[in-house]
């Protein structure tokens, strides 16, 4: 079924009676050529580029509850590649082009507006530190504009410029940074990844994993074994508990992180605004809600809820920079399950075992790299060489020190991202 | 101890570990800087006293349901 204007009218005309279901929901075959673990954005995006690039089509793709039902249904949906640092500069860079020719690509509306998103900054310090990674995103080759006091006051009128302890100094526009319709780029990558001979398996929970002389050679899941010649994990905030089943340990530690939404508005906020003084972002989804978050609660948690001091310091952070907000009710708040790592950048790498692989590490970045970590991940599964974007995603950075990539300048230890 | 007080008086200090012996870098380095057991469910986690008492507390707390089991002293004090 492949949609196009004619058809969308026809169906229209004839009570919308010729839509059929968007993917297959097939019994598991006992074996397979590659079992990826985890039926999120990630993992939908590596079965559709390793059916669609690799031509491999005997491909697995088990989900324990029910496709995009962990992170990519449940984040705030923000597109962008506005990175600094060699080794997330590319991947982002690549990842957005893939966005960019994504609807077009899947047959599909992920509804993605490239709405500009502009970071604010509220010092001479802030505005040499953005002046700087904007250069570093125009020398990727993807777009930057520094914003001085009127310049956003042109987009953004409604923000409390004058305030008194953080008066807005400017801000970096990225035009081509926005937001897309979250559940329909899980949607869309399984309709095409079940087009191409992928199977999807639903409520098929993995238990363990079967390694034989160091290699690996398939999966115990709740609806029977899989016999696998390659095996990938893609699992975000379950990476732990499932790189445990290989005898693995992670350099990952589990945080939750808030977001929330508003009762429906009618259009106020144009971009995607992120504060520089307070852990506070915030879009318009096109029904109108306020989609807007901040910072992790900074503890380990799997609760998918968080507390309310982090909910108290987003509202204070809100009412600061834009205080007509105020009069919004928010609708619902939920929270989701990070997988942080020491530097804050992901892992797209080979494992110990061989044939077994891991992508994880996404920490609260993980939606806007679907497209890019699904391409890079399936080359790397198909080819087993690392793509050249992803290149420096290495697991063993940390025991190593080499190539640490810590985006926030922070250090490169658990808790500080 | 300080009794019941409000969460947004405490830093989480990170996973409870025994810190290796000696200063050349070693598997045992790597183990106890990065590498994480991550539980779901219980997990022993060192939080600071911050705007409180400033001592350092291992407490014992559940990571899916937000429940804590035990709280003692960390500098070998008593539970």
């Amino acid at each position: 079924m492949r949609f196009s204007g004619l058809r969308v009218l026809h169906e229209g005309l004839t009570g919308n009676r010729g839509w059929t279901a968007h993917w297959r929901d097939p019994e598991p075959k006992s074996e397979y050529d590659i079992v990826v673990i985890g039926g999120g954005g990630h993992g939908l995006s590596t079965a559709y580029y390793l059916a669609k690039e690799h031509g491999l089509t005997n491909v697995a793709v088990l989900e324990k509850g029910y496709l995009g039902g962990g992170n990519v249904g449940r984040n705030t949906t923000i597109v962008r590649a506005n990175y600094f640092l060699p080794g997330n500069s590319e991947f982002y860079s690549h990842s957005l082009k893939l966005w960019e020719g994504l609807e077009e690509d899947l047959n599909y509306n992920v509804m993605h507006s490239q709405r500009g998103l502009i970071n604010l900054f509220h010092s001479d310090g802030q505005r040499d530190a953005f002046a700087r990674r904007g250069n570093a995103m125009i020398n990727q080759g993807d777009d930057a504009v520094l914003l001085d006091r009127n310049g956003v006051r042109e987009h953004l009128p409604y923000l409390d410029f004058d305030n008194i302890r953080f008066p807005v100094f400017g801000g970096l526009l990225h035009p081509r940074g926005g937001t897309a319709r979250h559940d329909a780029v899980a949607w869309g990558y399984a309709r095409g990844a079940s087009d191409r001979g992928v199977d999807l398996i639903q409520n098929c929970e993995v238990t363990g994993i079967d390694i034989e002389n160091g290699k690996v050679r398939g999966v115990q899941t709740t609806r029977g074994a899989i016999r696998a010649k390659k095996v990938a994990i893609v699992v975000a905030g379950r990476s732990g508990q499932v790189a445990a089943m290989a005898g693995m340990r992670l350099p990952i530690e589990s945080h939750i992180l808030q977001a929330f939404v508003t009762e429906g508005l009618k259009p106020v906020i144009d971009h995607v605004v992120s504060f520089g003084m307070g852990h506070f972002y915030i879009s318009q989804s096109d029904k109108g809600g306020l989609v807007f978050g901040g910072d992790l609660d900074f503890y380990p948690s799997y609760a998918q809820r968080g507390n309310l001091p982090m909910a108290e310091h987003v509202m204070e952070a809100a009412m600061t920079l834009m205080p007509m907000i105020g009069k919004a009710k928010v609708l619902r708040s939920w929270g989701g399950i990070m997988d942080m790592t020491p530097d804050g950048s992901p892992i797209i790498d080979r494992t110990d075992t061989e044939g077994l692989f891991i992508d994880c590490g996404w920490c609260y970045g993980g939606f806007k790299a679907v497209p890019g970590s699904g391409f890079s991940f399936a080359h790397l599964i198909a080819t087993g060489n690392h793509h050249a974007p992803a290149a420096k995603y290495r697991l063993d950075r940390f025991r190593t020190g080499v190539g640490l990539m810590d985006e926030e300048g922070t250090g490169a230890q658990h808790n500080l991202h | 101890m300080c009794g019941e007080r409000d969460r947004r008086e405490f830093y989480y200090g990170g996973t409870a570990l025994s810190r290796p012996v000696g200063t050349d870098w070693s598997a045992e380095w790597d183990d106890y800087l990065h590498l994480r057991e991550n539980p779901a469910g219980r997990s022993r986690e060192l939080w600071y006293h911050e705007t409180g008492c400033t001592a350092w507390l291992v407490v014992e707390r559940d990571t899916v349901t937000h429940e804590i089991h035990g709280v003692r002293l960390a500098a070998g004090g008593r539970s």
